[in-house]
């Protein structure tokens, strides 16, 4: 990516930065067909090792796939896929460095949790000693230790989770990979695992490969995202560059609210661009970061959160509308505006609620200003 | 919903019951009986069951029942379970749906046209009939059973689960080994059960494929039969039916048992 937001000059985990890191995961133009559906399409993609890279995307679009390939349950249509440097299209399953947490969990019910985690290890041949201290260290990892005797069908939904991801942990794989791995728990529960999950994945120093459809997960867990649609990659980046530079609408759209804006470049300087959106409206400005050229279509993108609702005309901002407060939604420490403009145009602000609500300042009806600065948003090939 | 032991209710009970378990219950009375008329009463005694374990006839018959009975449902179970694996898991082969109904043709075809074709097919290519043919007629027929009983758990068998094990090391014949037959076990057993007592209580296609070296319990009781019954048929029925009893409580107290674990275990992973 060009765009790096928040340079720390020190010591940041950037591999994917240094032309001169080798990656342990490499897609080289990996093409996967199923009969005359192609599930992945001409895909290249680099994970370095150490990473927590998750693959995000809707229902059908491929990640699983990705994944599956890793695993090794599937074998790509046409291209590479190495670990480590060495080309793995043709290593079985079970003779590659790679484990997987499955989104059923695939716990083995007619075993204890100890003899499940066992399980890879007694099939490796581990000497007997050597396997029991192994498990012994994985139950602590989890903190499970009380519940080795127990057999899956005995233990909550999170116990099952952490056996499951202790069970793919204990070979110390080269890679480890996560198909939905919290998609079975509730939210309080899915919120504290993510955060044990990065503990586990810090701790260890292994890399990890999550598969998620939830963006706010891929957000908290992972040190890159590829967003993936149709079988192709939209976007590889960091969270912040995905949330706050997304390079189509696709992006914009899928993580996190945005409000689009249609409209023509009417000039371009080095600084600056000024998209024409609206008749009667001034043209909005915003700072050039994207190639476009002037007279083309282009759309801004703006986070909700990044516009402020004023009653009096702001004055010192870049850029500024009016309009009629349309819908007020009150989730409590947030409030979303949705704002009506002259061109019927429904523009959502967001505000914290610092206040209580019987302070509220504005209600149904009233006539407002947004603003924000031409910072604030990206503009959008069309 | 009301339901109160009324008049109505009682009666319908006792009818249905008296329907199903009056002829059983007379029989087992008679096996009783000291007189040799099946349906006069003369007193209590034994000696029937005497009488039918001095009776060598009888005990061969039993024995090549037994035989028949144990080697036909083992031999069964396992082709009816390679038979399901490969409907489940195979995906869409050629002929797979032709293979797949003639799998099920079986049950429905009437035992005499099975047991006919199978004599036929004997005779023609000449094998001595006894023993060994009836043992082939009754893999035959119950291996579909097994197939039936093994395939409809497969379906809902968690294929990650195999995948789990080829994720950990197992080559696919080791994940099967270690841990698709094991959760499998008990339809595999029921399977096996099942096909032991079809194969125990045949009585057609036995007829059609034994020779005369071999006499299994139900011909032997059929052909006593023809010649009148004798209290000792009530005798041989009567142990019969106290060991399906026995065989149908156990059943159910197993499972019973399964059931409170179940529970109890639920209430564990709930703490």
């Amino acid at each position: 990516m060009n765009i790096s937001p928040n340079k720390k000059p020190s010591a940041r985990f950037a591999p994917w930065e240094d032309p001169a890191q080798k990656p342990l995961v490499r897609f080289g133009n990996v093409t996967k067909r199923f009969g005359s559906f192609t599930a992945i399409d001409n895909i290249s993609l680099d994970i370095y090792e150490r990473e927590f890279f998750a693959l995000l995307g809707p229902s059908g679009c491929g990640k699983t796939t990705m994944m599956r390939m890793l695993a090794g349950f599937e074998k790509p249509s046409e291209g590479t896929i190495s670990l480590g440097g060495e080309d793995i299209a043709d290593i079985p399953p079970y003779k590659r460095p790679v484990n997987m947490m499955f989104q059923s969990y695939a716990l083995f019910p007619h075993m204890t949790v100890e003899a499940n985690i066992a399980f890879g290890l007694k099939q490796d041949k581990w000497p007997k000693q050597q396997i029991s201290e192994r498990v012994e260290e994985m139950l602590s990892l989890v903190q499970l230790t009380k519940f080795a005797k127990r057999k899956p069908h005995q233990l909550s939904g999170g116990q099952r989770q952490r056996v499951a991801l202790a069970r793919s942990l204990a070979k110390k794989p080269k890679l480890l990979l996560l198909d939905e791995p919290l998609g079975a728990l509730d939210k309080k529960l899915r919120e504290k695992t993510q955060f044990e999950l990065m503990d586990i994945q810090e701790k260890l120093g292994m890399t990890f490969v999550i598969v998620t459809h939830d963006q706010e997960e891929a957000m908290t867990v992972a040190s890159r995202i590829a967003v993936m649609d149709d079988g192709k990659l939209i976007q590889v980046a960091t969270p912040e560059v995905i949330y706050e530079y997304p390079n189509c609408r696709y992006v914009a759209d899928f993580i996190g609210d945005v409000n689009l804006v249609e409209g023509r470049i009417s000039s371009k300087t080095e600084e600056m661009v000024k998209l024409a959106w609206a008749e009667g409206q001034g043209d909005i400005d915003i700072s050039n970061k994207n190639g476009c050229a002037a007279g083309e279509n282009a759309c801004l993108a703006i986070r909700p959160e990044k516009v402020h609702v004023t009653r009096e005309e702001p004055q010192d901002v870049d850029n500024k509308i009016r309009g009629v407060i349309h819908d007020i939604a009150y989730i409590g420490n947030l409030s979303t505006y949705y704002v009506k403009l002259g061109n019927g145009q429904i523009f959502r602000a967001q505000e914290s609620n610092r206040r209580r609500l019987a302070n509220r300042e504005f209600t149904w009806d009233d006539q407002v200003w947004l603003s924000w600065r031409n910072t604030a948003g990206v503009l959008l090939q069309k | 919903m009301n339901s109160r032991f009324t008049w109505f209710n009682a009666t319908s009970l006792t009818l249905g019951f008296v329907f199903l378990y009056l002829p059983i219950l007379l029989l087992v009375i008679f096996s009783f009986n000291e007189s040799r008329l099946v349906t006069v009463w003369a007193g209590f005694s034994t000696k029937w069951y005497v009488e039918l374990f001095q009776d060598e006839a009888f005990l061969d018959a039993a024995l090549v029942t037994l035989r028949v009975a144990l080697l036909s449902a083992t031999v069964a179970t396992i082709l009816g379970t390679l038979a399901a694996v490969v409907m489940i898991r195979a995906g869409r082969f050629r002929g797979r749906t032709l293979f797949s109904g003639m799998i099920y043709a079986p049950l429905v075809m009437p035992e005499v046209i099975t047991g006919l074709s199978l004599l036929l097919l004997f005779v023609a290519i000449g094998i001595d009939r006894g023993f060994w043919t009836i043992t082939i007629a009754h893999i035959t027929f119950s291996m579909c059973y097994a197939a039936v009983v093994v395939s409809s758990r497969m379906v809902t068998f968690d294929t990650s689960l195999e995948e789990a094990a080829t994720d950990l090391g197992c080559t696919p014949f080791q994940s099967f080994i270690k841990v698709t037959l094991p959760i499998m076990a008990p339809a595999i057993v029921s399977a096996w059960l099942l096909a032991f007592t079809l194969s125990l209580d045949d009585l057609v296609i036995a007829s059609f494929t034994s020779g005369p070296g071999a006499t299994t319990l139900p011909m032997k009781i059929y052909s006593q039969v023809r010649l009148g019954v004798t209290p000792q048929i009530n005798a041989l029925s009567t142990i019969l039916i106290s060991v399906v009893t026995l065989g149908v409580l156990t059943a159910s107290f197993l499972t019973r048992r399964a059931e409170t674990k179940r529970k109890a275990d639920e209430l564990l992973a709930g703490s």
